[in-house]
């Protein structure tokens, strides 16, 4: 797992320091993104929804939530009722309630969108009723008889997580294999810190392995402790959940220096400080990418006190893989957003990036990316590589269980079975997916009830 | 700009917004504020004899609808717990003025003569308007043979309401109570008794729920509670049928008529005028927002009446009760079908849910390309209405005629009646 490059060399560069702002502001900066909803606020939401028949948010979500009854629950005071129609279909419905981007999702589709412009707050709805169950320290599921039959899953993030329950749910015994220190996977080491605050990933984690029947391995890498030949051999069945593990690079000289990062790292480093003030963040930050990570990076840095961010994308806002709502949301917190440019060269002085040179972008006659020739450069204490993850196919493509692969990630078809019986893989690891936490948890599911039908019928 | 103002069996108001016996009338400190606001009259907490009764702590139940506060309210309030001289000093003494404001004193007294002409003369000298008769209180002064328990017997109702004839010039008003099968044996009674005008409604009993941690109605008193009178805007919908019961019984005489329930704004208003009402009271709605809401009352009122052409309110008085009529009257030819406005459906799906689970089937649910669609088929369509009631956008499900005029058929008529009178 790639550290943070930047860790070592920190105070002694130039316009990049911690603490620049002081622990209460940084505790106000990283604190909930929007306040929890209370019981009378969650009612009255509530009440806005009409219950609709065949209801299209329902259909948006990719876990199938029942959104008309948990919310119609939570209008009657039947939180838990409401709360159990959640989690059945989403473990992760505390996580989801709060990272899901429910304006492309269930919220999208809410009628009242088409009515008013206005939908039901699902996610926020969500995340009172997960939040009163897991509150009141209860675990609601129970396991069914012991079938006698062991998975491992591989990976403990939404998918694996998410994998891991059902099938204990199931009567399996469920052993996970995870390369860090902690169960979450980006919940804990990826999502924007004010979105999951106040160590909830954990807490969720903590709920979901309360069911009992799941033992997680902590520092076990698949291609390094473990093998996928090996898993094969113990186990009944296999589960990858492995995620993306490298960063895309930029493909510029001089891009090993100090100053130049990636985003999914810094942030790493960043979820796994308490107070924010130990993050050293330059004066001017400039990120490289359109997707949800670079806002993320963007607003996080802004937020630890950076003085100037801007992020530079190369195509036009609509290309933007972050949605409308969150490339305003980093706007409205004084991130620069700059379009239709990309970036051309590094400037460095004694080893330390000091600026970023751009080449204009535009589409020629055949709607393709071309440079016009033009350029302008930004100065900077920090760079962030925000272009997309890659999926590395080394440890499951060794020659003793070699899987196929499309689009650089696992093939998998219905269920997440793989080109290997028994190995099943879900989440961002496997191609055609979304890349969010939601569907990743959908995978999970399906994949173990994929995996239930397997051992069944062998 | 239209006049609002009237006379209301012989009393003048200014415009024909109350305050109800109840709470905001029961001082001179908050009679004054009233006026102040804008209020044309007020009917003074109701007064007994002395010593004055006493109210127990914990009064009002209230029933929320999804987060609205107080869609209807609930009481187990007494009359007046202040002695006899001091209301009746602060009654002259706001009369004196304001002289042009209604000043109606509501009474409640055991049904004896002696004590109804004793305290008639007693509010004579205040120089108030008139009195309204307390026969409706449900609760508390029931059980001591008062209230509703002489409301609930027209015999009473009547007796009572000759008394005050025989002892008073000033104008009688009755106020009736709900909690009875047929207001019109109690309102022909007031009528028969020689009233000027009948006042209604008063509130309904009721338990407005029940707190299950203690096993309870609410409000609690101690562990216990008993029932109360209901009132707000969920009982305007049984205030206006009495109304128009009243309004269109011959026996009734066309008897002067003060609309009481649920009476919020000027629309509620206007709906109470509409079936003969002259003046309307309020209770809840000013116990809720305070006395400023007479404001868009008066104006509301006469905005709408200059919209419509209404320079007076008998312009529009009644107009509405022409046109309540028994069942059996209606016109059987009359057809109606839902029309469903494609461009303003947002597909909530509730119209075919509705009708498909309680009623005709008759609206279909169907997906072209991947969309939802809802259809209404005509020839299972009876016109019922509820799916425009459930539709959530204005507008989006309207109902449109397809009988294509045929003549009037009542019930009495149609062919398929087994006990028709009329010939075919
Ligand atoms: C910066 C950032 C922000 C994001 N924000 C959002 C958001 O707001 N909303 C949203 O819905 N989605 C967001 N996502 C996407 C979302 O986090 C992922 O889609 C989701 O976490 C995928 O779950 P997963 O279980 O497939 O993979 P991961 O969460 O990546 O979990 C994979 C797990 O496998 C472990 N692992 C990896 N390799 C090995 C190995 N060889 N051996 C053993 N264990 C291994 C990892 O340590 C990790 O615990 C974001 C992603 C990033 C990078
Ligand atoms: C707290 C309270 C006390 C009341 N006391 C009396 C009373 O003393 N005499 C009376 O005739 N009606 C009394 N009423 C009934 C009101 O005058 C009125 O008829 C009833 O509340 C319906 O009107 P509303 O829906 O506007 O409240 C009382 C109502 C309430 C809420
Ligand atoms: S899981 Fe996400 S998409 Fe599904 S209902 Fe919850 S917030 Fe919406
Ligand atoms: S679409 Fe909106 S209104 Fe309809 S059920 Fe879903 S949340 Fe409720
Ligand atoms: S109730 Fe109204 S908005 Fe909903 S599907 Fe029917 S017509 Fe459309």
């Amino acid at each position: 797992m790639s550290n943070w490059a930047g860790e070592r060399k920190m105070g002694d560069i130039a316009g990049i320091a911690a603490g620049r702002l002081s622990v209460d502001e940084l505790s106000k900066n990283f604190d909930d993104m929007y306040p929890a909803l209370d019981s009378k606020t969650a009612g009255i939401e509530a009440s806005r929804c009409y219950f609709c028949y065949d209801a299209p948010c329902m259909e948006a979500c990719p876990t199938g939530i029942d959104i008309p009854n948990f919310i119609r629950k939570i209008q009657t005071g039947n939180y838990r009722g409401s709360a159990l129609d959640i989690l059945t279909e989403n473990i992760m419905g505390g996580a989801c309630a709060r990272v899901c981007p429910t304006e492309i999702l269930c919220e999208e589709a809410c009628v009242r969108t088409a009515q008013e412009d206005r939908p039901v707050t699902i996610g926020r709805l969500q995340r009172f009723s997960t939040d009163w169950l897991m509150e009141t320290g209860e675990q609601p599921f129970e396991r069914a008889a012991p079938t006698g039959k062991t998975v491992a899953v591989v990976g403990a993030g939404p998918a694996g997580l998410a994998a891991a329950h059902r099938l204990s749910m199931l009567g399996h015994e469920v052993e996970v294999c995870e390369a860090r220190q902690k169960a979450g996977g980006l919940n804990e080491y990826g999502i924007a810190a004010y979105k999951v605050p106040h160590d909830f990933a954990q807490q969720e984690v903590d709920f979901i392995l309360g069911l009992g029947g799941i033992t997680v391995h902590y520092g076990q890498a698949l291609g390094q402790e473990v093998t996928l030949a090996g898993l094969r051999d113990r186990y009944d069945a296999v589960f990858l959940g492995l995620g993306l593990g490298a960063v895309r690079a930029l493909g510029l000289a001089d891009e090993q220096v100090e100053g130049v990062y990636n985003a999914v790292d810094y942030i790493a480093a960043l979820r796994q400080s308490d107070t924010k003030a130990d993050i050293p963040v330059g004066r001017k930050v400039v990120v490289i990418g359109g997707g949800n990570t670079a806002v993320d990076i963007a607003v996080q840095t802004k937020r630890l006190g950076a003085e100037d961010v801007t992020l530079v994308y190369r195509r036009g806002a609509d290309a933007m893989s972050a949605t409308p709502h969150e490339q305003h949301y980093a706007q409205t917190n004084g991130v620069k957003i700059k379009h239709w440019a990309k970036p051309a060269s590094l400037q460095v002085a004694g080893g330390v990036v000091t600026g970023v040179g751009f080449e204009y972008t535009e589409l020629d006659p055949d709607g393709r990316l071309i440079g016009t020739g033009e350029t302008f450069t930004l100065e900077a204490n920090m760079v962030f590589k925000a272009i997309g993850q890659v999926f590395i196919p080394d440890p499951v493509t060794e020659s003793a269980a070699c899987l196929e692969l499309a689009e650089g990630r696992i093939a998998v078809g219905d269920g997440g079975a793989t080109s290997i019986p028994g190995v099943f893989a879900g989440g961002d690891c496997v191609s055609g997916g979304e890349d969010l936490t939601v569907a990743a948890v959908q995978d999970g599911k399906l994949a173990a009830h994929a995996i239930n039908d397997y051992l069944a019928n062998r | 700009m239209a006049d609002i103002s009237y006379n209301f069996a012989g009393i003048k108001t200014p415009n024909p917004f109350w305050l109800a016996s109840a709470p905001p009338t029961d001082k001179e400190y908050n009679v004054v504020r009233a006026f102040e606001a804008g209020w044309g009259g007020v009917v003074w907490k109701t007064l007994g004899e002395d010593p004055p009764v006493v109210n127990v702590s914990s009064r009002y139940g209230a029933v929320n609808l999804n987060g609205q506060r107080m869609m209807g309210l609930n009481n187990i309030e007494l009359i007046t717990d202040r002695p006899l001289d001091v209301n009746l000093e602060e009654i002259t003494r706001v009369k004196k003025d304001w002289p042009d404001r209604a000043m109606v004193v509501s009474l409640m007294v055991p049904c004896e003569e002696g004590p109804w002409q004793k305290i008639l003369g007693r509010v004579a000298e205040t120089g108030a308007d008139g009195v309204e008769l307390n026969f409706g209180c449900p609760h508390g002064m029931s059980e001591r043979g008062m209230g509703a328990a002489v409301g609930q017997v027209p015999e009473y109702v009547q007796m009572v309401t000759e008394w005050c004839k025989k002892h008073t010039d000033m104008p009688v008003i009755v106020k009736l109570t709900p909690n009875i099968t047929d207001i019109r044996t109690s309102a022909r009674a007031a009528v028969n008794g020689g009233a000027d005008a009948v006042s209604l409604i008063n509130t309904i009993n009721s338990i407005v729920n029940i707190d299950l941690d203690i096993m309870a109605p609410t409000p609690t008193v101690d562990g216990k509670g008993a029932h109360g009178g209901y009132c707000g805007p969920a009982v305007k919908p049984i205030a206006l049928n009495m109304v128009a019961e009243i309004a269109r019984d011959p026996d009734c005489n066309g008897i002067a008529m003060s609309g009481i329930g649920g009476i919020s704004n000027w629309r509620d208003a206007a709906e109470f005028i509409s079936l003969g009402c002259g003046t309307v009271q309020v209770c809840t709605a000013a116990m809720h927002r305070g006395f400023k809401i007479v404001d868009d009352m008066k104006t509301g009122l006469a905005n709408w009446m200059d919209a419509k052409g209404y320079k007076t309110l008998d312009d529009f008085r009644g107009l509405a009760s022409a046109n309540v009529t028994d069942w059996n009257q209606l016109n059987m030819n009359y057809d109606i079908k839902a029309r469903i406005n494609q461009d303003l459906c947002i597909k909530c799906g509730l119209c075919h849910i509705a009708c498909e689970d309680t009623s005709h089937q008759a609206i279909a649910a169907a997906r072209v390309a991947g969309d939802r669609r809802y259809e209404v088929v005509d020839q299972e369509c009876v016109g019922c209405n509820l799916c425009m009631h459930v539709c959530p956008v204005d507008n989006c499900i309207t109902m449109e005629r397809v009988d294509e005029g045929k003549p009037y058929m009542n019930w009495n008529q149609d062919p398929r009646n087994p006990h028709r009178t009329a010939a075919e």
